[in-house]
């Protein structure tokens, strides 16, 4: 066996492409986890797109939307600290500040989503000039405060901790390094497989659904059986926005414990390339997102196994900036293979006039 | 006239009042700092005073509206072809790359051939910065925003690589490019005003002349205005979107050269720029017209070349100026409401052109 | 409630007593003195019209007229700035479809208000929705009650269908379905045979005429003077906004209404005189196109249009029609077969190799591919030649040539605008089309191609663009017309060719053409057989 796989290693090139499943059968268990935690706020983004998508508001602001819930769970947990205290509630690291933390994160989203969906089915302004509004103003207000916040560098309440899943679990043959990957994991990482499943049966299963559905199709065709089309379109981009705020909790509450500026880093962006990969379903959308970012988490994994022979020799001779761009090349690449053959709603962005005017 | 400027006109004030209640009650939030109403004056009297105080200031200005120019001229004339352009910021980025590089290479060359060369090169190192996302779009129907936002990431680390490994100068503790030495433009006005300033105007000239005087002029307006027309009318949009994202990222990375050739004259890992976002604000506030940009662009270039001074002088972060830019582009976009609460009749709000942009966002590859 | 064709009489109950003979019963609908206003236009101008139980009453009238305008004011979509509407002789206010749809009111509006994307059971579920507990959809339930429903009207269909995947004609009958599902007591229906076959028409006649037997009230809203002598009881006649007429069909004749819902004595038709055919311009040699999603959608289709004839094609909308004219123009590739155009091979050439060819192209739809509407009238007067001297000297536009030029082809096409530098969306669709008319009739050419050249416009328009058609066939032109309108291709071709399923099916002089049977061999290609029930579904869901 062992002599199969050395040669196997050795023919040139093809040999590479072995070695590099080796490698990756070979780190997966350890790295699984790490995959699902780098995927989470793009996760939570591109379902905040399904979300919008699915009934014709295209917003392109998530990554604002993310970078505002970041800033505000920070902050909000820094000023709830002295005032509610951070004892330890048991499960999760969760303290009384950081739980009301996170619950004004999600309504900061929401009530930024208000904006975007006031501008794109009220005002009927361009969606895409609506959503890049939405990211300026995130940016720059989010830079402003923090600038003045962090000269006193204050404490903030912490940050939600990662759950410990009993050894009997983890090491169960073939499913155990899935449930470790699952189960090894915080409060927000561990609630989007469930907003997944939940969200795609709704979604094809519902009224709440077959009504979304319609008003981003055929949304005249929704307003003339009596469906109030506007109604549903805010409705969903508010909902949307709380998975886009959870996105940018995660990464100030549970991946970190702290605000940086601009730190979402454009996974807003690729949370929406996630959803068309994904073909606007909330379980293609993650799907896609764990894909784009085990490359991210291989590249770490590089670091500190460092892979034997000529491969090893390849991957840590590659600057080290590339790994850190790898999901966002992907993106590209998959956008550009995938896009052509997937389709949107029919009625994606495009506003909706009430009355008709002829 | 009225009609054109009133919303803009309107949208800045009521952005100045929005920036001064952000300024009042970012003290509430702020712990244990004392309340002081008079601040948005003290701020905004320090950001006039550091964009037209003096001789000195009102160059600077100049100086800092010349990349705005060019910037908002390239997102201005994607938009013309119905293409929203936010990889403005990776452009400028792999223009100053391009420049910088280039300027290492020439410095010892004669200036006559050296500015020239530097700046053709920082040209085509936007250029292709935008022929990327042209092509994908064009082709295989990927939206240009995910591309281009997506490119601006990488662009940062194509900067951190090769500032730190090609470019960077031996014998230096720190990570930073030699000096482009005679391929550094010269001042032409004051102490800071570089050639830049005269090249923005003359990129200014050839953009309205492509536009509404030629037939490829044409043909870019009548792709973003309908590219369904445009096929049925012999156009080819493939090659037209190609060609203006190549050409939009040209000009973003022009802005990029002459901020290295005319400012800074060699470059860190941690060049940055805040021309991405400013050159879109720029171009939607100029209403996608040259001239309106121009005048666009010396607001934004006086904001900006202002918030130093407002930074020393009443202690309010430079992010303030994002937070401008961001509400006066929401009074603008919000201009439906804005004409019923003035009660202006007949006012235009130019936005128009953009209305394709949506309508393809996520659609198919560009019709052939 | 939903009642059965075959056993009314069992069922009268409350309809029983609202008869039309009934004389103290209040009309079932009464709409008094709407009026309605968009900027620069009253659509609606004091209009009263009322409708008895089991009563079938057309509102005739033209295009833009104001019929859809007032449905849309009964149907909720619209307010009214003035009038009131009553049902039963009580007064009601309809804010939107769903009080409508709770009243009884039901619309089967003229583009089909279908999801594409969804299946026949979802797009009738849609808005009331047959439910399983609080959150989910009782597919299995709704199934049944909706194979019911069809079983009653006479037809069978397939739930689980995708509804983008049905002929129009049955999509006409799933909208119906979707207002019987609802429990409809008041059936507006907005040009419903637009698109139809003639056998088709009167299929939907008759299920409307055994909807009226049962009591409900049926309004239907068309331009066609025969259909609606057809079918109606009673006619109301509605020109720009206002009423100017009431008739009952044993009353009055085409003739008659023509007059009342034009304002003058109109020429039904326009004499088209003889034709010379000459040379042939045209020709078309097995060729196969496909469409977007891959599928062939033209097969083996020879045709022969020669200069000084007027070629005609009939058909039900998405026979391939379409895709043939794409593929003539240059606007798509065929993927087999040759197309010559006076002898030279155009089967790959460009959009603008086939324009220089001496070939021009109505599209069917102006606004999407004929028109740039924010563009002024003179920038799309030279929209396809912009390019060419005079218009364009090297790289340089010519601007004096293009508001030269622009001025003289409005006045000789009668495109009614303040001026040439106006947008061409600030136009009437009637002036927009003739704006299309204007730029593409105005050269010497070899071919040119019409699709739905007159969809939606006035009859004024409808008259000139006719005119002007036979003026170009008379001068050498040969003239490829697409049509839905099967009264439009009759009316203007020398011969008719009937396209089905991307095939041509027969070819017949248009003189001696008979309208039935054009109309049969539209709905079946000319088999002797009923249409499928569900027409190339394929696999469905």
């Amino acid at each position: 066996m062992d002599a199969l796989i050395n040669a196997l290693y050795s023919i040139p090139l093809v040999g590479l492409v072995f070695q590099l499943g080796g490698y990756i059968i070979a780190v997966g268990p350890n790295v699984a986890p790490g995959i699902l935690q780098a995927a989470t706020p793009v996760a939570l983004a591109a379902l905040c797109g399904v979300m919008c998508e699915r009934a014709g508001v295209v917003n392109i602001g998530i990554e604002g939307i993310m970078l505002t819930s970041a800033f505000v769970g920070w902050y909000a947990g820094v000023l709830l600290a002295p005032v509610l205290g951070t004892a330890d509630l048991g499960p999760f690291g969760a303290n009384p500040a950081l739980v009301v933390a996170l619950v004004i994160a999600l309504v900061s989203g929401v009530l930024i989503s208000w904006l975007h969906a006031w501008l794109s089915i009220s005002v009927r302004a361009d969606q895409i000039i609506s959503g890049t509004i939405i990211n300026i103003v995130a940016v720059g207000l989010t830079g402003y405060l923090n600038n003045l916040i962090s000269k006193a560098s204050p404490n903030g309440a912490g940050a939600f901790t990662q759950f410990k899943p009993p050894h009997e679990l983890t090491d169960l043959p073939v499913v155990g390094w899935l449930l470790g990957m699952f189960l090894s994991q915080g409060p927000i990482a561990m609630s989007v497989i469930v907003i997944v499943v939940i969200f795609q049966v709704l979604l094809f299963r519902s009224r709440w659904g077959l009504r979304s559905r319609a008003v981003g199709e055929h949304p005249r065709a929704a307003e003339t059986v009596g469906i109030d089309v506007i109604r549903v379109r805010y409705r969903n981009v508010l909902i949307g926005g709380v998975f886009a705020a959870l996105g940018g909790a995660y990464l100030s509450m549970e991946a970190t414990n702290s605000f940086q500026q601009e730190m979402t880093t454009g996974r807003g962006f690729v949370g929406l390339a996630a959803m068309i990969v994904g073909r606007w379903s909330p379980v293609g959308a993650f799907g896609a997102a764990l894909l784009f970012y085990s490359s991210t988490a291989l590249g770490n994994s590089i670091k500190f196994a460092r892979p034997s022979g000529d491969l090893g020799t390849i991957l840590v001779g590659l600057p080290a900036q590339l790994y850190d761009a790898l999901p966002y090349l992907l993106t590209i690449i998959i956008l550009a293979g995938v896009v052509g053959r997937s389709i949107p709603p029919a009625a994606d962005g495009q506003p909706y006039e009430r009355e008709a005017t002829a | 006239m009225w009609s054109i400027v009133a919303l803009p006109l309107i949208s800045i004030l009521l952005a100045l009042v929005v920036g001064a209640f952000v300024i009042v009650a970012s003290q509430l939030v702020l712990p244990g700092a004392q309340l002081d109403l008079l601040l948005p004056v003290t701020a905004y009297s320090a950001l006039l005073q550091g964009a037209f105080g003096n001789f000195d200031a009102i160059v600077g200005t100049l100086a800092s509206t010349a990349p705005l120019v060019l910037g908002g001229l390239s997102v201005g004339l994607a938009f013309k072809a119905g293409l929203f352009n936010i990889g403005a910021r990776g452009q400028f980025l792999l223009g100053a790359l391009g420049a910088v590089a280039a300027g290492i290479t020439l410095a010892g060359s004669p200036s006559i051939v050296a500015i020239p060369l530097a700046l053709l090169a920082g040209f085509l190192g936007g250029a292709a910065w935008g022929f990327i996302p042209g092509l994908l779009k064009a082709v295989a129907g990927a939206h240009e925003v995910v591309v281009t936002i997506m490119l601006n990431y990488i662009a940062d680390g194509v900067i951190t690589a090769v500032v730190g490994g090609p470019l960077r100068q031996q014998g230096r503790s720190e990570a930073i490019t030699p000096d482009v030495g005679n391929a550094a433009l010269p001042i032409i006005i004051g102490s800071t005003g570089h050639a830049g300033i005269l090249l923005a105007i003359i990129a200014v000239v050839v953009i309205g002349w492509l536009l509404f005087r030629t037939t490829l002029g044409f043909e870019i307006r009548t792709v973003g205005a309908n590219p369904d027309a445009a096929r049925y009318a012999g156009m080819r949009p493939r090659v037209v979107t190609i060609l203006t994202m190549s050409l939009a990222g040209g000009l973003a990375g022009l802005a990029g050269a002459v901020v290295i050739l005319g400012v800074n004259h060699l470059m860190t890992p941690s060049f940055g720029t805040t021309a991405g976002f400013d050159s879109i604000a720029v171009a939607l506030l100029g209403r996608t017209n040259p001239l309106g940009i121009v005048a666009a662009a010396l607001l934004f270039g006086a904001l900006r070349s202002g918030a130093t001074l407002m930074e020393i002088l009443a202690r309010i972060p430079k992010e303030l100026i994002d937070v401008l830019q961001a509400t006066i582009l929401l009074f603008l976009v919000a201009n439906p409401v804005l004409q019923r609460l003035f009660r202006l009749r007949g006012v235009k709000s130019g936005l128009d052109t953009t209305e394709t942009l949506t309508k393809t966002y996520s659609g198919e590859a560009v019709v052939q | 409630m939903f009642l059965s064709p075959f056993a009314t009489e069992a069922v009268m109950t409350i309809e029983a007593a609202m008869t039309p003979e009934a004389p103290v019963i209040a009309p079932a609908l009464e709409m008094r003195g709407i009026t309605k206003r968009y900027p620069g236009v009253v659509a609606n101008d004091h209009i009263d019209v009322e409708v008895r139980p089991g009563e079938i009453h057309a509102l005739l009238g033209e295009n833009g007229a104001g019929k859809t305008t007032l449905m849309n004011i009964l149907y909720g979509l619209a307010r009214p700035d003035e009038g009131v509407i009553l049902l039963d002789g009580r007064e009601t206010t309809i804010a939107g479809p769903s009080d409508a749809i709770a009243r009884g009111i039901n619309m089967v509006h003229q583009h089909f208000m279908l999801v594409p994307v969804f299946t026949v059971a979802e797009n009738i579920l849609l808005g009331e929705e047959t439910m399983a507990g609080p959150i989910f959809l009782d597919r299995k339930e709704a199934h049944r009650r909706i194979v019911e429903l069809g079983k009653r009207f006479g037809f069978e269909i397939d739930p689980e269908a995708k509804v983008g995947s049905l002929s129009v004609g049955w999509q006409q009958r799933v909208e119906i379905l979707k207002a019987l599902y609802r429990d409809a007591r008041i059936l507006v229906l907005d040009e419903p045979t637009a698109v139809l076959t003639p056998q088709e028409t009167q299929e939907i006649f008759a299920v409307l005429r055994r909807l009226a037997q049962e009591g409900h009230s049926i309004v239907f809203i068309s331009h066609k003077l025969y259909e609606v002598l057809d079918i109606a009881d009673r006619i109301t006649v509605i020109r720009r906004g206002k009423v100017v007429g009431q008739r009952l069909p044993s009353e009055t004749d085409e003739d008659d209404l023509a007059a009342l819902m034009v304002g003058r004595n109109v020429q039904l038709t326009v004499d088209r005189g003889d034709s010379k055919p000459a040379d042939v311009a045209l020709e078309v040699r097995g060729l196969e196109v496909k469409d977007d999603r891959g599928s062939v959608v033209v097969q083996g289709v020879d045709l022969d249009v020669r200069s000084g004839e007027i070629l005609g094609i009939a058909g039900v909308a998405g026979n391939g029609q379409d895709e043939l004219v794409e593929a003539i123009v240059g606007l798509r590739r065929p993927s087999g077969g040759r197309i010559t155009l006076r002898g030279q091979d155009v089967t790959r050439a460009s959009p603008r190799a086939v324009n220089e060819a001496g070939v021009a192209y109505v599209p069917a739809d102006r606004h999407r591919f004929g028109l740039v509407l924010s563009f002024p009238l003179a920038d799309n007067l030279v929209l396809t030649d912009y390019y060419r001297r005079p218009y364009a000297r090297g790289v340089l536009r010519n601007d004096q040539a293009i508001e030269a030029s622009a001025q003289e082809r409005i006045r000789e096409y009668d495109v009614r605008t303040p001026s040439a530098t106006v947008r061409a969306s600030t136009l009437s669709g009637g002036n927009q089309q003739k704006l299309v008319v204007a730029r593409e009739f105005a050269r010497d050419l070899a071919l040119l191609v019409l699709d739905q050249p007159t969809r939606g416009l006035d009859v004024g328009s409808i008259e000139f663009i006719h005119r002007q058609t036979i003026a170009k066939r008379d001068a050498g032109t040969a003239v490829l017309l697409v049509s839905a309108e099967l009264d439009e291709v009759l009316e203007l071709s020398d011969r008719i060719a009937v396209m089905y399923r991307g095939r041509i099916v027969a070819i017949r002089d248009g003189r001696t053409a008979d309208k039935n049977e054009i109309g049969l061999l539209m709905a079946t290609g000319g088999q002797a057989r009923a249409a499928a029930p569900v027409a190339e579904t394929g696999p469905a869901a």
